[in-house]
């Protein structure tokens, strides 16, 4: 209607703004707390699966009913926590156990004994059967190796 | 004041394709009657919120459902292995509970207030149409857990339909997936709970909703016949949707109280050769129908009886569905007093019914 009014709240009382700000601020924080409490039971629903696969990456060894009876020359694939893993039984006896991620992008690789490698089919990396070494291809680090206990019913499988 | 509040190049680039000023000045010139009985005009708003609450936690169960034979499995698991799956799962059980209080609420409201008249007969019509999906929604949703109790809820609701002379026993066959209630079952009232009854209850929603913007909200007969200079209303922006949203948020508030309080409970892997659990009886909505089906057994039995049930709520839920086209206008007189009374009726009936039925279970 007139100018006078219209600047009236610039000539508002410090105290009064004050307490506007502190309610403004009071009531975004309870906000923020209703939202919190509504965002968490719905994100711990969600992430419940991983929480599972984390407890078992807590994993440290793993014992395999029977695998000493794996012929020469074969692998046996096996879950070592959350993600694959294989068991080779070379053809001169010697015994390896390595995660069978590869380091590149993530695809499980496969143990090829005609060839005597390891070959991810993704990409075409390959790694030695013997130590896990990257010998060509993407991938950037070598497979991580396992200690090997082969026991009379079984054998074991520890973290190195 | 047509003119735009809001200018800046953003506002102007979008508005220009989208026609935004025109969908603010509608809002802006929207208005809602305010009177003695302004507080029903809530019950419409709280039962879509609490629709909204069920399609999101509906999707949060979808994470971990599996329909079929491991139906009762996931349930098991989404309610005591995954972290606050029980919250979900309740929150989602109370809130349909919730939401058909709700719908009955605006439903009773809207025809005590007359609103179902002209021009509003399509509001009431796809108003009824949302409440019996609703209805098929709590039937269908019951038995996807596959417990003891949604088993036999499920095998006695499916034996109304196979009471339809003839044709009925292959409607409730081709319901169930066979000839008893079995993974079958279970299999495709999921694909019905999930995929048919929201592809159905989506556009019904949206023109429902469309019908209140484009006609308003209707005053009570009372308040109809005041003169205009003695009628109030205050503007929907902000000041209805203020209390709307406060409504909201104590729906919400109540719910969660509910569902942390008393969080729905899981009975036992259904058992097709179990003798069905003494006490069972249908949920509250189904209640009432349940209760004067029962009674009206008493009197006629057998076949008759059962086929006197359907004919009479046939012939119940059409007056009740039609009755926009008995009481039409305020010139209905004796017929609008008439319609008042039906509506009594009804109320009395079903709340009648409904203490009988829990009363007769003790």
């Amino acid at each position: 209607m007139n100018e006078v009014i219209k600047l009236q709240p610039l000539a508002e009382e410090p105290g009064e703004a004050t307490t506007r700000r502190a309610f403004l601020a009071a009531a975004g924080a309870a906000g923020l707390a209703y939202t919190a409490a509504l965002a968490y039971p719905i994100y711990r629903y969600l992430a419940s699966p991983e929480e599972m696969a984390m407890s078992a990456t807590a994993v440290t060894e793993v014992m395999l009913k029977d695998a000493q009876k794996l012929p020469a020359g074969s692998v046996l694939m096996f879950k070592f926590g959350a993600s694959p893993a294989m068991l080779i039984h070379h053809a001169d006896d010697r015994w390896v156990a390595m995660t069978a991620v590869c380091t590149h992008l993530g695809c499980t690789v496969q143990y090829e004994p005609q060839a005597d490698r390891i070959h991810c089919a993704c990409h075409g990396g390959v790694y030695n059967p013997y130590t896990g070494a990257n010998v060509s291809g993407p991938p950037p680090k070598p497979l991580k190796l396992f200690k090997v206990a082969v026991n009379e019913g079984s054998v074991e499988v520890s973290r190195a | 004041m047509t003119s735009k509040t809001i200018s800046s190049p953003v506002y102007d680039w979008v508005d220009e394709r989208l026609g935004l000023s025109e969908l603010a000045a509608f809002a802006r010139h929207k208005t809602v009657p305010v009177h003695a009985q302004s507080f029903w005009y809530y019950w419409g708003g709280i039962s879509l919120f609490l629709f909204l609450v069920q399609c999101f936690t509906g999707v949060l169960l979808l994470v971990y459902y599996r329909p079929g034979a491991e139906a009762y499995e996931s349930v098991r698991q989404i309610t005591f292995v995954m972290h606050f799956g029980w919250l979900i799962r309740s929150a989602h059980a109370w809130s349909a509970n919730l939401m058909i209080f709700a719908i009955l609420v605006h439903m009773f409201s809207v025809f005590f207030m007359k609103a179902y008249r002209k021009p509003r007969e399509f509001g009431w019509l796809s108003g009824m149409a949302l409440l019996g999906i609703a209805s098929v929604f709590g039937f269908s949703g019951y038995l996807l857990p596959m417990d003891e109790l949604s088993y036999f809820a499920t095998k006695v609701g499916l034996e109304i339909p196979s009471a339809i002379p003839w044709i009925g026993s292959a409607i409730a066959n081709m319901l169930r997936g066979g000839p008893d209630v079995s993974e079958f079952t279970v299999q495709r009232f999921f694909a019905l709970h999930v995929v048919v009854l929201p592809a159905l209850f989506l556009p019904l929603l949206g023109f429902h909703l469309w019908l209140v913007q484009k006609h308003g909200n209707a005053s009570p007969p009372s308040v109809e016949s005041l003169p205009s200079y003695q009628r109030k209303s205050e503007p929907f922006l902000p000041n209805f949707l203020r209390k709307d949203l406060a409504m909201w948020l104590i729906s919400l508030n109540i719910l969660a109280l509910l569902a942390s309080v008393f969080p729905w409970s899981l009975g036992k892997p259904f058992d097709a050769l179990a003798p069905a659990p003494v006490g069972i009886h249908p949920e509250w909505y189904f209640m009432s129908p349940f209760e004067m089906l029962k009674m009206l057994g008493a009197v006629l039995p057998g076949e008759v009886g059962e086929i006197a049930g359907i004919l009479l709520f046939t012939v119940g839920i059409a007056l009740w569905v039609l009755i926009p086209f008995y009481d039409s206008s305020k010139e209905s007189g004796k017929r609008g007093r008439a319609a008042h009374y039906f509506g009594l009726l009804a109320v009395i009936a079903l709340l009648a019914t409904t203490v009988i039925g829990y009363w007769t279970i003790r």
